[in-house]
Formats: C-alpha cells, structure tokens, sequence
C-alpha cells in the first residue's frame, strides 16, 4: 500500500514537472533548429537539424545584445538605488522615534500598492516634460520611484527586529548616525538585501510595462520589450525567436540559480511575516 | 492573530532611544526617498484623478468635463466586456492559482526523495518575464505546435483551432500560461507558511484522533490564517495588474475577446490618445484594488503597532 502510494506520488509528480518543464525544454531544441526544417514539419516536430545560427540572428541582426546592454544599464542601477534609498528610509524610522514614522511607512507601502495603471499617463507625461522621456534615466527613475514602498517596508521590519544593544554599543564608542548606518546596521541587514536584491533584479529585468510607458525607440528597449519586437521582425523564424526567448531569460535565470536560497526567502518575507 | 500574539511580548523588552532632536542626516535619510516616491508614486497618482475628469489628447491642454468620461464608460461594450473579462481573469487566474499553488504546497511539503527537484520545476517559470512565458506558450499554441500535434496524437483533431485567434478560445488561452507561472509562486509562499507550523499541533490533533482532512481543515488551515490573507491581497492586486501576458499574446483581441481593464486603459490612452477615458478606467481599477490594499495596509498597521 505504501509502496503503491509512494509510486503514483512519483509517477504524478513527473508527470507534472513533465508539464512545467517541456514547454521550456521545447523551445531551447527548438532554438537549434533550421528555418527549413522547422518550415517543413512544423514547430510542433520532432527536431531534425542542428544550427547554432539562430542565435547570431538573434544577438546581432535581432539586436539582442544592444537590448540585453539597455536591460542591464536600467536594472542594475535601479536596483542599488532602490535598495540603497529604502535602507535608509527603512533605517531612520525603524531606529529612531521620527514623529509620524508610522504613517510615512505605510504611505510609502500605499504607494507600491497602488495599480500602475493609475501612475502611467501621468509619468509619460512628466518624463516628457522633464526631457526624461525615451530615454533609460526615465525608466530608473520611475523603477527607483514605485519600489522603494515595499523594500522600505521589508527592510523596515528587519531592522526592527534587530537587538537595540548594537547600536547603543556602537553609540558609546563614538559612532556617530552615518557610521552605525554603514558598519553597524547594513552588515547586519544583508541577508534581507541580498533576497530583495535577487527579487527586484527579477522584477525590473522581466518589466514590460513601464518600459513600454517611458520609452519609444526599438534602440532604447530593454530586452523584455525588445523580444516583443524581435517577434514581429522574425514573423514566421520562430527558431530565431526561441533563440532570443532562451537570451532573454538567461540573466534572470542565472541570478536566481545563483542566489536560490535569498530568492526563495525573499519570496517568502512577505508572506509569513 | 498569531503574528500579532509573537510579537508584542517583545516591544516591552526593547528599549527605544529618546533622541531629543533628529540630526539632518537622519531626516534627509527619510525625505530624500520619501521625495523620490512622491515625485514618481504619490503626485503622478493625484494627477491620475485629475486626469480622469478631464478630455485630453495629450497635445492641447486637458479640458474638464466632469463625470462625462465616467457616463461614457457605462454604455461602452467595450469597457463592460473588460470588465467581465477582468472578473473571469480574477477568478479564474486567482482562484486556481491559489488552489493550485496550496495543493502543490501540501503535496510537497514533506521533505523526501525528488521533492527537491519536483518544487523546482514548479518554481521554474516564476524567474521568467511574462514576455518569455508568452512566447514559449505561442510555440504551444501555435498552427501544428504542441498543442494540435498532442490532440492529433490522442484523436481529438475536431477540437482543434486557432487558440489565440479564437474570440471563444482567446482569454482561456491566455490565462493558462499565467497560471503556469503563478502556480509555482503561490506554492513556495504557502510552503513558506506550512513550514512555520509547530509540528506539535499536528502531532497533537493526531494523538486525538483527527484524520488527515480534519488536520488539514482545523490545524493547517487556520494555522496559515496570516498567509493566506498576504497571499489573497498578492493574488488579486497581481490580477487586476495583469497585463503583460495579455499584451505579448493577443493585444486584447480578437475583437476585445482577451481585453482586460488593464490593457483596454493602456490601448486607449498610447494608441487612441484618449488620456481622459483612459485615465478613468485607471481610477476604476484602482477602485477594484483598493478593498484588498487597505486591508493589507490594516494588517501591516497592525503589525508596527
């Protein structure tokens, strides 16, 4: 009976990942096949050629590589900043009794709460009129601008929870506000901004529409943007377009392999909190 | 209830400094991300509302025209179909991904043999854009892609059809590649909270008898109240947003047949230069979210407090 149950747990269980791997598994072969074998028998075949062509079209003909540089010129800065801004917001009101501390955190929490929908006329029409408009300073900004509420809000209750004794150890050496910021309550913060580092490098890296808001030339997309174009420019090449679908989830999938652990936990600091 | 239990015998313990005045640094500390949230969240926001009262096509000045953009939306079939398409997506996007992603929780909450691997299939999609899930799902959707050759393979070829082309098929078809990728998102966040559960209660319920759906019905699931409110508030605040899978699939079409109030605001106002109308349909959808964002900022409250 045991024994029955722990086979079909398996045999269901493959099963499944089956399902949530194959359509991944597909479009990687796929992204090796030719043009003319997949013309001839149809994306849904089994592959009969080898090319690894497809993926020069989509780097360079494609402009992958101009879209995964604009990806990473808006994903990296936007996540230091964020990160940087809300350790310091999160900082000053978790440690000090600043009047209104707990309005101003929920306000910023409020804020990233909020449907973007509501924030996207108003911040095209603003990037344009702070000549921000197309270009990628737009795009930090506006990432920089709708995070920082919730990694405020994260950071804010793990600093919380951190022993008082620390910092007034570090206030009778002599440290000053700045130095227990720096060499005190950052160090200690780590494992928090390492989850919600490897979270929002995810979440701006994969964003669609706020790129799409505040920017309007195919050389200034990002590579999430850009692929929907690489769609229309390879209509019927779908070994070219699997080829820069597999390009433009390879950072994010390396980021996360990389740091699994702080991923996960971070997806779970919200929840269990 | 729990969280709030565990956390109030440590406020008396901690000692909080009295700083008699607050040096600039910490106040700049505050107001320069305060600053920047205003600039890009909170006064884009404001306008937002304005916006909405207003005709406007983006080059000339918006004029005021009052609730006008509001009576327009209530005879628009357009809008009246998002929104039904809003509320199918809510439910159907929403409530079987948490029933999925809590059924995957508790089928592989149990540390064992391949479990390892079975969560990170599951979790695999979470890392991809919505962008990438929607084109690995075209492939499948595709004339003689995966799809038609299976049902092909098992004699079923009468149901085959132009998935996304289809006004019947359309939405159905775009939301199964989003649950795909929620599905293993839920589970890891249930996960997270199955595994905060002291095993003593189980344990407990066991020794007096409960049977596994008894455990299940009077121990897990109340145990999990604090999760399952962050994860319903995740889920319908994520459903309301959905746009991307939307957008790179079908653009909302045919004929508005996959629109959702999200991507008819976004086609209305960057394609149809209709900043006003579009604007409204924004404050609308904020309307639909702001239930489940003042009962998370509640329990957050809560929480500080």
């Amino acid at each position: 009976m045991n024994k029955l149950r722990t086979g079909a747990f398996h045999t269901g269980m493959i099963l499944l990942s089956l399902l949530w791997l194959g359509p991944v598994i597909w479009v990687v072969v796929m992204s090796t096949r030719s043009f003319d074998d997949i013309a001839a028998h149809g994306v849904g075949s089994l592959p009969r050629s080898f090319t690894l062509d497809t993926y020069r079209q989509a780097w360079t003909d494609g402009g992958e590589l101009r879209a995964l540089i604009n990806s990473m010129l808006v994903t990296v800065p936007s996540v230091a900043l964020s990160l940087g801004l809300a350790a310091m917001a999160a900082f000053a009101l978790s440690r000090f009794r600043i009047p209104g501390r707990r309005t101003i955190l929920l306000l910023m929490l409020a804020g990233n709460l909020l449907p973007p929908q509501i924030l996207l006329i108003p911040v095209a029409k603003f990037s344009e009129l702070t000549g921000l408009y197309d270009t990628l300073w737009a795009l930090i900004a506006v990432q920089v601008g709708f995070g920082l509420g919730f990694y405020t809000f994260v950071l804010h209750g793990f600093m919380r929870d951190l022993p008082g004794e620390i910092q007034e150890a570090a206030t009778i050496d002599g440290a000053g506000t700045a130095q227990i910021f720096t060499r005190v309550m950052l160090p200690l913060t780590r494992p928090a901004l390492a989850a919600l580092g490897a979270l929002s490098f995810t979440w701006i890296f994969n964003d669609l529409l706020w790129a799409i808001t505040v920017l309007r030339t195919d050389d200034n997309m990002p590579v999430t943007p850009a692929l929907l174009g690489l769609q229309g420019q390879f209509v019927s090449s779908w070994n070219v377009i699997a080829a820069g679908t597999v390009i433009a989830a390879v950072p994010t999938v390396a980021v996360f392999l990389r740091f699994q652990r702080h991923f996960v936990s971070g997806l779970a600091l919200g929840a269990v909190k | 209830m729990t969280a709030t239990i565990s956390t109030t015998p440590v406020t008396p313990t901690r000692r909080r400094r009295r700083s008699a005045r607050l040096s600039p640094l910490l106040v700049a500390f505050v107001l320069v991300p305060f600053a920047v949230e205003s600039v890009w969240v909170f006064w884009p926001a404001i306008q937002g509302f304005w916006f909405s009262l207003t005709r406007w096509d983006g080059m000339s000045p918006p004029t005021f025209v009052g609730v006008d953009n509001y009576v327009e939306m209530a005879g628009d079939a357009t809008f009246r179909g998002a929104l039904l398409n809003t509320v199918i997506w809510l439910v159907l996007f929403g409530g079987l991904s948490v029933l999925g992603g809590f059924g995957m929780a508790l089928i592989l909450q149990r540390e064992r043999r391949g479990v390892g691997f079975y969560r990170a299939a599951l979790f695999t999609p979470v890392v991809f854009s919505l962008v990438v899930t929607a084109l690995v799902w075209r492939v499948f959707y595709q004339p003689d892609g995966i799809a038609d050759t299976l049902l092909r393979a098992i004699g079923l070829e009468q149901l085959i059809r132009p998935w996304l082309a289809d006004p019947q098929t359309a939405l159905y078809a775009v939301i199964l590649p989003a649950l795909w990728r929620q599905i293993g998102y839920v589970m890891v966040l249930f996960l997270a909270g199955l595994k905060a559960i002291d095993p003593a209660l189980h344990e407990a319920a066991r020794m007096d008898g409960a049977n596994s759906w008894q455990r299940l019905r009077h121990v897990t699931i109340p145990q999990l109240r604090g999760v399952n409110a962050v994860v319903l508030s995740v889920i319908v605040i994520d459903s309301l947003r959905s746009f991307d899978i939307v957008w790179s699939l079908t653009k909302g079409g045919p004929y508005h047949s996959s629109e959702l109030l999200s991507t008819y605001m976004y086609s209305t106002a960057f394609q149809g230069l209709r900043l006003g109308y579009a604007s409204a349909i924004a404050v609308v959808i904020f309307v639909l979210a702001l239930a489940v964002i003042l009962g998370y900022l509640v329990r957050a409250f809560r929480e500080e407090a």
